[in-house]
């Protein structure tokens, strides 16, 4: 964000670096040899303009899909996070079986759990079992994203000092109590950033849904890009799905400063 | 401290386009090919020289290719000559002057089929509908197969009672990737659902027998292998009429290969003796009722 923190001359030197940079990378690709077929083939403005509009309005699939599957995601990763936490021999079988579910979910590949829901659950032929692909690619995404989010949170609440822990229960709370008002408060708004980073991550693997059979922004621009034999419809889906990333990115970015401000002036 | 990597920065960037400098002078020797007239074997334009590569993708599947599948071919064997297009092929080749030993099968999956850049086979033989807009990125050849599109469902479901395509708007269909069947969908039975659309040919059977889709549209020939084999219960409800514009199949080639006229001569001469015809009435099933 800073040009390197040597005022002035840090400035001149970071603009004279990044045009020099630029020049050189875009002179090395435009005077590529295949650079005019790939122009037609990736950057064709005028397949560009054309497909657009359907990908866009397939895009909303995408945007409905992410926002159902986080709203599940982040109470049901908490939740994970907290049976993982759970403290004395009791919660053995408990803390076993969150951790089986995160390691098994983060380590299938997220494409074949898609699958395997997608197809394999309306298979059973049951007839209280939805059919809908966009249905089983939530539950999927859900499943996959809740492993990963229990794992920031966990992070968050092992981050916390075990004094504080203490401390409230000196003061008489239960551990429920002591989690619930002073551990997580404090976890949870220090996980955030990583929260969004996942957060951004789900947005992106919504395009997965789209081996279903689901029309989304990815697979129309397949469908437009088979249709046409130009590659360009994939640029056009990728320019949406930025625009949607780069400005969380950028507000994440803004929570870690203000996190880091807030610290430094507290000096915690 | 500070500058050093500023500099060694500016010196990689350097070598990288002098690096790419270097490469174009070296392709523009390689794209003279387009010069041959001749279809003389020695003078064919081609990816390896004395042999004819040709690209499907795999699994490659009945009625378009047949054999007992060998590694790495699943489901069939391009090489067998079996199957509609592997004896196509074969057919065309042999007018060409190869032996059936000269001819090479590489896995082309659909989409990098038109791939830009340098293409690793002389042409691409995949169920792949010829279209205005396509031919603007590779070249097609000849027509060797004018297809229609047909209908499967499940039998004992709704829409299998269904007789007329004004019938069929309320159902939820499916198409694969890149066929033209997701277009004649959206253009010609105008449903009132999305219709799906699937990477593989298994996706969207899998889709079908779950009753995720009512309706698989697929080109006819592939119609009957889905109900043979792919869904046992699976039932053609019947073949649409054929459109102003008449889909047919072409091979694909990379854009300005002067083998397509080659090829075109050896498909034109196997028209006129007869030869498509007898191997697609070998090969292809290709009657069932037409849906009005």
């Amino acid at each position: 964000m800073t040009a390197g923190g040597e005022g002035r001359r840090g400035v001149t030197i970071a603009v004279l670096s990044t045009i020099v940079f630029f020049t050189v990378l875009v002179l090395a690709i435009t005077h590529a040899p295949g650079w005019p077929e790939v122009r037609q083939t990736f950057f064709n403005w005028q397949e560009f303009k054309a497909s657009m509009p359907e990908i866009a309005r397939a895009f909303l699939l995408n945007v409905k899909i992410f926002l159902i599957s986080e709203a599940f995601i982040l109470p049901l990763a908490l939740a994970l996070a907290v049976i993982r936490s759970l403290p004395g021999p009791v919660f053995f079988p408990l803390r076993v079986l969150g951790i089986a579910y995160a390691d098994f979910f983060r380590g299938v590949p997220t494409i074949l759990v898609i699958a395997l829901l997608g197809f394999g659950a309306p298979a059973l032929q049951l007839s209280w079992v939805p059919l809908s692909t966009t249905f089983w690619g939530i539950v999927a995404l859900t499943l996959v994203y809740t492993a990963y989010v229990s794992e920031v949170y966990r992070a968050g609440i092992e981050s916390v000092h075990p004094s504080q822990n203490a401390a409230a229960r000196s003061l008489g709370l239960s551990h429920w109590q002591s989690l619930q008002k002073v551990v997580l408060p404090q976890a949870v708004r220090r996980v955030i950033p990583p929260l969004l980073n996942d957060f951004i991550g789900l947005q992106k693997d919504t395009a997965l849904v789209g081996f279903l059979g689901s029309v989304e922004a990815f697979k129309q621009s397949q469908i437009d890009a088979a249709a046409t034999f130009n590659y360009t419809p994939f640029v056009a889906a990728a320019v949406l799905f930025v625009a949607l990333t780069i400005p969380l990115a950028r507000f994440t970015d803004w929570l870690v400063l203000r996190d880091r401000r807030r610290r430094q002036a507290t000096g915690g | 401290m500070r500058r050093a990597p500023a500099i060694v920065l500016v010196v990689l960037l350097s070598i990288l386009a002098a690096g790419c400098g270097r490469s174009s002078n070296k392709a523009s020797s390689d794209t003279t090919g387009t010069a041959a007239a001749s279809c003389k074997k020695s003078d064919l334009n081609l990816v390896n020289s004395g042999q004819l590569t040709a690209g499907t993708d795999n699994p490659a599947f009945p009625p378009w290719f047949g054999g007992n599948e060998k590694a790495p071919w699943k489901v069939s064997d391009p090489y067998s000559g079996q199957g509609y297009e592997s004896a196509v092929t074969y057919a065309v080749a042999k007018k060409l002057g190869f032996a059936k030993s000269e001819v090479k099968w590489i896995v082309v999956p659909f989409n990098t089929a038109f791939a830009p850049g340098p293409k690793k086979f002389d042409f691409d033989i995949n169920q792949i509908s010829s279209t205005p807009a396509r031919a603007k990125a590779v070249d097609f050849s000849d027509s060797y197969y004018d297809v229609n599109q047909a209908l499967v469902v499940v039998k004992g479901t709704k829409i299998a009672s269904a007789t007329s395509i004004a019938a069929l708007k309320p159902y939820k269909f499916g198409a694969q990737l890149g066929t033209t069947s997701y277009d004649y969908i959206v253009n010609n039975i105008k449903p009132s659902k999305q219709p799906a659309v699937f990477d593989t040919n298994d996706a969207a059977v899998a889709a079908l027998k779950n009753k995720q889709i009512d309706g698989l549209v697929v080109d006819l020939p592939t119609a009957f292998y889905v109900t043979s084999v792919q869904v046992p219960n699976g039932k053609i409800l019947g073949q649409f009429p054929t459109t102003a514009t008449p889909e047919h199949f072409g091979m694909v080639f990379e854009k300005g290969n002067s083998l397509v006229s080659c090829v075109n001569d050896a498909l034109a001469q196997l028209r006129a003796d007869g030869t498509l015809k007898s191997l697609q009435a070998k090969w292809l099933q290709a009657d069932a009722p037409v849906l009005k």
